[in-house]
């Protein structure tokens, strides 16, 4: 109980509260609200974040209905198509998203296709748990009311999914508002106030403007979940469809078939193309990026400065502390969420607080904290993969929180009825429950730590190159060759995390039986 | 006339109906019996269209309708839970059929009150249909169900969680309702006293 509550108010409460002492500190907030880059900011954030969330809900509302409602072959396949691009990288899906896009379209255009392409998986998940969750009853009395499938979608389906719809547009808002690793790697040079802030903090110099911003943002995204918590979605997941149903006629098939067809199509033509444009040189066919990724010298004397598998490896270090570090924390707190109840509720909702703080406001507050006496731990090996850690927390807690809430404490007492010590009680009952939850976290944790951008770009000021830097700076590197390098790490890195999320998903199924 | 002949269905390997017929005539009320889990509802849904059955023939009026998706059999059903519309009001559940059909505004204002008035919920127009009694509940899903003058109405178990005085006063008035229209009906329940009671003809399935 104690160190979970210690390590978050070490590593957020006090960033946060340094970060806040900041603005309050800083004479410039007000010259930072009136800043007229400011505006320009904030509005760039909310218009395309709007135009992203309209096109996600507009593309992947029907799909969502058509999965939440048949059952048919593919369908799990499908979902986890889904649920493998929710998971990849933010750089990696901006990489893909770049190889796919022809020569000169970019900008604004690029980063909200990839915000779409990310975001489907969400408004499925949402929308089509609450699809599968509806009955089927008021469909047909529609329909033997003479409704056909266009006016049942419109005047019964919707209806009946408008909360879903809210909540998933609201999380898909949120998302893209506050995007960072899309827009660095995509963006025209017009930024999010998640890009701004890592601007200001880093490239600018400007920590005070940068933490006046982190509270801007915090506020908008505030506001949002505050202004759409109401209407909460249900809490079922989409492989529920139980009671789905089986597909009839012609016309279900053919919504079937395009609903499939789209999903798929979304979720790996982009990837496709990331792959295809590694393996293309400056004529035609080529595997010399893949050859070179270990190589500082491409060619003799020439190098381009940033060394792909050494930011690999980098990486898998960083992330593997980072994951150790989250799953512990996490891992105390779920315990103690079952042994002592109401302390542990507290525990639980505060933990989850880094999820409404951005990742690079959670590493901005360490860069403020952490930088003078006692606590100068900037140079410090372990502070990037705390930072990343701080990101993932929520990832396990949340993966595992329903089920340690639902761990009632009076059979622990049972246990100890029977003989059994406090410990090997909260062994032999607890644990059973939770172990498989908890490694679906730390699959998640270790993805999240992996292709963490935000606020590795600020903790990693002292020249750490992660991979999803390296593929970054690779990709805003002119040459075919580097640009090749950039979409083969990325390619490196999606196999990886998805790897892990497939490896672990396993072992949690493998074992259900 | 509707007819179904020789309806099979299965579900997951299961025979929920084997080469089943029933047929009701013009004006005339047929009580389908059975106990439950012999697939009365199944064939009721086979017959809306709901269900495509493995097997087997529905007809109206002679025509083989098999093929045709629910909302072009123009065949009336009263659910056995309502399934009225949560988010519109009395009228505007009742108008629905109307409003697929593209019946003007007037006309439907008008033909709502006519079949409020039918199953004696004169006035109930703007309530929402979650402060309905459940005998209420099942006159609203009987007006919606007539509203679009289907050429044959479905009753599925319409009386069952009813009250034994509001089931019995329920029984008549329903069963007078319809003949009033002249819709032939097919009328699904486990009760032989109803059965009795509302039929012109009894049938068993088993």
């Amino acid at each position: 109980m104690a160190v979970p509550a210690l390590v978050l108010a070490v590593f957020y409460a006090w960033p946060f509260g340094a970060l806040l002492a900041r603005v309050v500190d800083a004479d410039s907030v007000v010259d930072v609200v009136r800043d007229p880059d400011t505006r320009e900011v904030v509005w760039y954030s909310t218009w395309q974040a709007a135009l992203s969330t309209a096109l996600t809900l507009a593309v992947a509302i029907g799909p969502a209905v058509v999965l939440g409602r048949y059952r048919f072959r593919g369908r799990t396949l499908l979902l986890g198509l889904l649920t493998a691009t929710f998971v990849l990288p933010t750089v990696v899906m901006a990489a893909a998203v770049d190889a796919l896009a022809p020569d000169g379209v970019g900008g604004t255009a690029a980063v909200v296709v990839a915000h779409v392409l990310f975001n489907i998986a969400v408004v499925v998940r949402i929308v089509g748990a609450s699809v599968a969750a509806s009955a089927d009853g008021p469909d047909h009395a529609a329909a033997t009311l003479g409704a056909g499938p266009w006016r049942r979608f419109v005047d019964v389906t919707l209806p009946s999914v408008r909360g879903a719809v809210a909540a998933a547009g609201a999380i898909v808002f949120v998302f893209c508002f506050t995007s960072f690793g899309v827009v660095r790697v995509l963006g025209d040079g017009r930024a999010t106030v998640e890009v701004e802030i890592w601007r200001r903090a880093t490239v600018a110099g400007d920590v005070d403007a940068a933490a006046v911003l982190a509270v801007v943002q915090l506020v908008v995204v505030g506001l949002v979940l505050a202004l759409t918590a109401r209407r909460g979605a249900t809490g079922v997941p989409a492989d529920a469809g139980r009671g789905a149903r089986r597909v009839q006629r012609a016309g279900e098939r053919r919504a079937v078939v395009a609903a499939a067809s789209f999903v798929a199509v979304a979720t790996l033509v982009p990837i496709a193309a990331m792959v295809a444009r590694s393996l293309r040189g400056s004529d035609g066919w080529s595997t010399t990026a893949w050859r070179t990724l270990g190589r500082q010298e491409v060619r003799p004397g020439i190098s381009l400065g940033v060394d792909p598998w050494d930011a690999l490896l980098t990486s898998l270090r960083t992330a593997a502390w980072a994951t150790a570090f989250a799953v512990a924390v996490g891992g105390l707190a779920i315990a103690a969420i079952t042994v002592a109840r109401r302390l542990g509720r507290a525990l639980d909702a505060v933990l989850l607080l880094p999820l409404a703080t951005s990742a690079v406001t959670v590493g901005l507050g360490m860069l403020i904290a952490f930088d003078e006496p006692p606590a100068d731990w900037r140079a410090s090996w372990w502070l990037l993969p705390v930072g990343q850690a701080m990101v993932a927390i929520p990832f396990v807690v949340r993966a595992a929180a329903d089920v340690a809430r639902r761990s009632d404490p009076d059979r622990l007492a049972a246990a100890a009825v029977l003989g059994a010590s406090p410990l090997r009680a909260w062994a032999t009952v607890a644990l059973p429950v939770l172990w498989r939850p908890l490694l679906a976290g730390t699959g998640l944790a270790a993805a999240v730590a992996l292709g963490e951008f935000g606020a590795t770009s600020v903790l990693s000021r002292t020249g750490t190159v992660t991979a999803p830097v390296a593929i970054e700076r690779l990709l805003a590197r002119p040459g075919a060759l580097a640009q090749s390098q950039g979409y083969a790490l990325a390619t490196l890195l999606a196999a990886l995390t998805v790897a892990i999320v497939v490896l672990v998903e396993w072992i949690g199924r493998a074992r259900r039986t | 006339m509707l007819a179904a002949r020789d309806v099979t269905v299965s579900f997951d390997g299961g025979v929920v109906l084997d080469r089943v017929g029933v047929e009701v005539a013009d004006g005339e009320i047929v009580a389908l019996l059975g106990p439950s889990g012999s697939g009365k509802s199944t064939l009721l849904r086979v017959i809306a269209g709901i269900v495509v059955p493995d097997a087997g023939r529905v007809l109206v009026d002679g025509v083989d309708v098999t093929g045709l998706p629910t909302h072009r059999r123009r065949i009336g059903m009263v659910f056995q839970d309502e399934q009225l519309f949560g988010h519109r009001d009395v009228a505007r559940n009742v108008a629905y059929g109307l409003e697929v059909a593209k019946v003007p505004r007037s006309e439907r204002a008008h033909r709502v009150a006519e079949l409020l008035d039918l199953v004696g919920l004169p006035g109930f127009e703007r309530r929402a249909v979650q402060d309905l009694s459940g005998g209420e509940a099942k006159r609203v899903a009987l007006a919606r169900a007539l509203a679009p003058e289907p050429r044959a109405i479905l009753l599925d178990e319409p009386l069952t969680g009813l009250d034994r005085d509001l089931h019995d006063r329920l029984a008549g008035e329903v069963a007078q309702i319809l003949r009033r229209t002249g819709t032939p009906a097919l009328w699904v329940t486990h009760d032989l006293a109803e059965a009795e009671a509302v039929a012109d003809r009894i049938e068993h399935l088993r």
